[in-house]
């Protein structure tokens, strides 16, 4: 009767949705958890919506990113009584469209069509590169210096504020702050 | 560097949570219709003899239907807060206010002999009607719109015309209480121009603000 695959989705669903709460009532590894099992699924979305789009696949990570830091800010809009999975994808999709969008705008050349011309051209020339270190430069430096510390170091709130010299609670608002404008700066990139 | 494990880390520590929907409008409203009414109270003031009035049908009739409007065009703001929730229902609710009005507008024509037809719909007061509702709906339209900021509108404009259409009813909701005219035919013709007014100025400043 009940086919493998539909039960293993139920389960990842059942699964996440439980994570997500957990994550809401404060539970910080639950949630980092259910971040690193939504990786994968939005990573294949990503790519499965580039090829799609006939747009080149090197652009699915900072998909990816953009996505994980738009459901984050937004975490309050899921409705706990509901599944994950459709508002996940909601966001999913919003951000890939805006993606495609954006690159839609920009005169789209092909490196394959300058092959002969240029040959041993960077190939990051030709794609929209702009994943979060990049904007990560950009942040004024108390936001920066607070995710750097956290994100790629990999200090507590704790250690970011000793680090740092300030409090725990500025440390919580830059940090926050800080994510807020990184997804600012994906939304702007052009 | 940063790649995506980092990414994850600094977001699993951010423990800063914005406002749940209803909340954050809750929150926006307040103010937004607290400035609505003082301005209403300073400008225009409520029509002599109020409760009394709240006696006479017509009158009653309007004062229900636009809080009818504002209440399900508030439920549909609220849907449109969150990604992948189907709004269908929400916007099916608001064909309830018209059929409301069209029936009273039947017996309107059945109780008024057609010669008062014509001055039932003109009224008094129509300039007025149509400069009040924006002046008194635009506290509120500001207040729905920054509330907005904190939810994921799929789209934008879309999100921005229903709190258009809210705050519009808002403002003839609060107007309604001053306004002379209570005849169903003036209510169909000069509220839905106020109130199509700032639905289109909600889609236009949503389709700006509310993207994210």
């Amino acid at each position: 009767m009940y086919d493998g695959a539909r039960v293993r989705v139920d389960d990842r669903e059942k699964e996440w949705a439980l994570l997500m709460r957990a994550g809401n009532a404060g539970d910080a590894a639950a949630y980092r958890r259910l971040l690193a099992q939504l990786t994968p699924a939005l990573r294949a979305f990503a790519g499965r919506g580039l090829a799609r789009a006939g747009a080149s696949g090197a652009d699915a990570e900072d998909i990816v990113q953009e996505t994980l830091l738009a459901l984050h800010l937004k975490r309050q809009t899921w409705d706990e009584s509901g599944p994950l999975s459709p508002w996940l994808y909601a966001i999913a999709r919003h951000k890939l469209i805006d993606a495609l969008r954006r690159r839609g705008r920009r005169i789209e050349v092909s490196i394959d069509d300058f092959a002969e011309i240029l040959p041993g051209a960077d190939q990051a020339q030709g794609s929209v590169v702009a994943d979060v270190s990049r904007h990560l430069g950009e942040l004024p430096a108390g936001q920066r210096n607070v995710v750097h510390c956290i994100a790629v170091d990999g200090a507590s709130i704790d250690e970011a504020a000793a680090r740092l010299s300030m409090s725990n609670g500025a440390v919580r608002v830059a940090l926050h702050r800080g994510l807020a404008s990184l997804a600012a700066k994906f939304r702007s990139y052009e | 560097m940063m790649d995506t494990n980092e990414l994850i880390a600094a977001l699993s520590i951010d423990s800063v949570r914005p406002p749940a929907p209803g909340r954050a409008l809750a929150l926006a409203l307040i103010p937004g219709v607290a400035i609505a009414i003082c301005l209403f109270l300073a400008t225009l003031g409520l029509r002599p003899h109020f409760p009394s009035l709240l006696g006479e049908p017509r009158f009653l009739f309007k004062l229900l239907l636009l809080d009818l409007l504002a209440a399900l065009s508030g439920a549909l703001v609220l849907r449109l807060f969150r990604p992948g929730a189907v709004p269908r229902a929400a916007v099916l609710a608001l064909a309830i206010p018209p059929i409301l009005l069209a029936l009273a507008i039947c017996a309107e024509l059945v109780a008024v002999p057609a010669a008062q037809w014509g001055a039932r719909l003109v009224g008094s007061n129509s300039m007025v009607c149509l400069r009040s509702i924006p002046f008194l709906g635009f506290a509120p339209l500001i207040a729905t719109l920054l509330a907005l900021r904190y939810g994921a509108p799929e789209r934008p404009a879309l999100a921005g015309a229903a709190a258009g259409l809210f705050a519009g009813a808002i403002g003839a909701a609060i107007y309604a209480t001053h306004c002379p005219d209570d005849s169903p035919l003036f209510v169909a013709v000069w509220y839905p121009i106020a109130i199509a007014f700032m639905t289109a100025v909600g889609a236009m400043l949503g389709a700006r603000l509310l993207r994210w």
